[in-house]
């Protein structure tokens, strides 16, 4: 493993371990209802300073169960990360068209369709590839 | 964590979204500026885009025993700056509120201004000044991030002390309370939010380093990037 890849390796780790740090360490154990979202807790806190405030406005669509709910979750989830994957793919490939490409050039021989490739990648404007 | 719908008062709902809609206007024109000028940004805006999208449904638990959700502002707002960054936020806010009862109509203008403005200026600004002090890009990278994420919920408990001030102690007694709830919630998921920022700017930096230059991140062809500060 490079070192670039032992540095993005740990980052990850350390985000992992600060996610679950407060679920092994239990620190929702003093309360009635641990992990419950700050948004509902902050409506309760309204209720407890504003008895009488009723929310004048209900959501024109919501998620008929948790389980729906969570399943649009995943959704906003997958097409974010799809479309960060499809980026970084696309650039990879690109670059490894260009040093491709560049290669050939080097060469000065044929080589048409990695030549294709290769002319796709300059369009992307890399000049460090 | 956002607002939910309702709870906030018609006046302060309405002055929250009289606030914000001047901002999210200007970056709707800065945004497509940016994609007239540099066709091949588009791809990078999507990136920082579905960015916001992963972070603000990933919903953790945190140290104070409840869960919020990070909001993935900072990236955008250092790499295209704030004003792009209030309309790919607002984008989010508004699918959350639509699809997943996230959030809400209503309360739209106060999430857009906590988390879509005032989070990216704020983080943007931690940025350039850490930049200007001679920091390294990615504790610079880090530190934007962490400030624009914790920033957001520190806007978000003032909205809602000043919505609901304590019958005893008044707007500071609710500003504790709600800063309770959100701001100390945050603090680790702002930390995560860092590291992430951190981990993507590094990858860009390999995949995109012309991108990243064109940019102004990384340095590199300093007369171009002149032009391109006065052309905006």
């Amino acid at each position: 493993m490079s070192r670039n890849a032992k540095i993005n390796t740990l980052l990850l780790l350390v985000v992992a371990a600060l996610a679950v740090l407060p679920l092994a360490l239990g620190l929702g154990d003093h309360k009635e209802e641990p992990f419950t979202g700050a948004d509902a807790e902050a409506e309760t806190a309204i209720t407890e300073l504003r008895p009488d405030y009723e929310p004048w406005f209900s959501p024109l669509y919501e998620p008929p169960s948790g389980e729906i709910e969570s399943a649009l979750f995943a959704l906003q989830a997958a097409l974010g990360a799809g479309v960060l994957a499809y980026y970084f793919g696309l650039r990879r490939g690109r670059r490894q068209g260009a040093a491709r490409a560049g290669a050939d050039g080097a060469d000065a021989t044929t080589g048409t369709a990695d030549g294709k490739g290769g002319s796709g990648g300059g369009s992307a404007g890399e000049p460090g590839a | 964590m956002h607002i939910a719908e309702g709870y906030l008062p018609p006046v302060h709902a309405a002055a929250w979204g009289v606030a914000s809609a001047p901002f999210v206007v200007h970056g709707v024109r800065a945004l497509t500026r940016e994609v007239r000028s540099n066709p091949e940004s588009t791809l990078l805006l999507g990136a920082a885009g579905a960015f916001t999208f992963v972070l603000s449904a990933l919903k953790l638990p945190s140290v104070t025993g409840s869960c919020s959700h990070p909001t993935g502002t900072g990236l955008g707002a250092i790499l295209f700056r704030p004003p792009i960054m209030a309309v790919l936020g607002t984008i989010t806010l508004l699918f959350q509120a639509l699809l997943l009862a996230h959030g809400g109509l209503t309360t739209l203008g106060a999430n857009v201004f906590s988390m879509a403005i005032v989070g990216p200026w704020a983080g943007y600004g931690a940025y350039v000044l850490l930049r200007r002090f001679g920091a390294p890009l990615m504790v610079a990278v880090f530190f934007g991030a962490f400030v624009a994420d914790l920033s957001t919920y520190c806007v978000t408990s003032v909205q809602l002390a000043l919505a609901f001030p304590d019958p005893g102690s008044g707007i500071p007694g609710a500003l504790a309370k709600f800063g309770g709830i959100f701001a100390v919630t945050q603090i680790p998921l702002a930390v995560s939010e860092g590291l992430l920022t951190v981990l993507v700017m590094r990858l860009l930096t390999q995949s995109s380093k012309g991108d990243l230059i064109r940019l102004g991140v990384l340095a590199g062809r300093t007369s171009e990037r002149r032009e391109e500060a006065t052309a905006r």
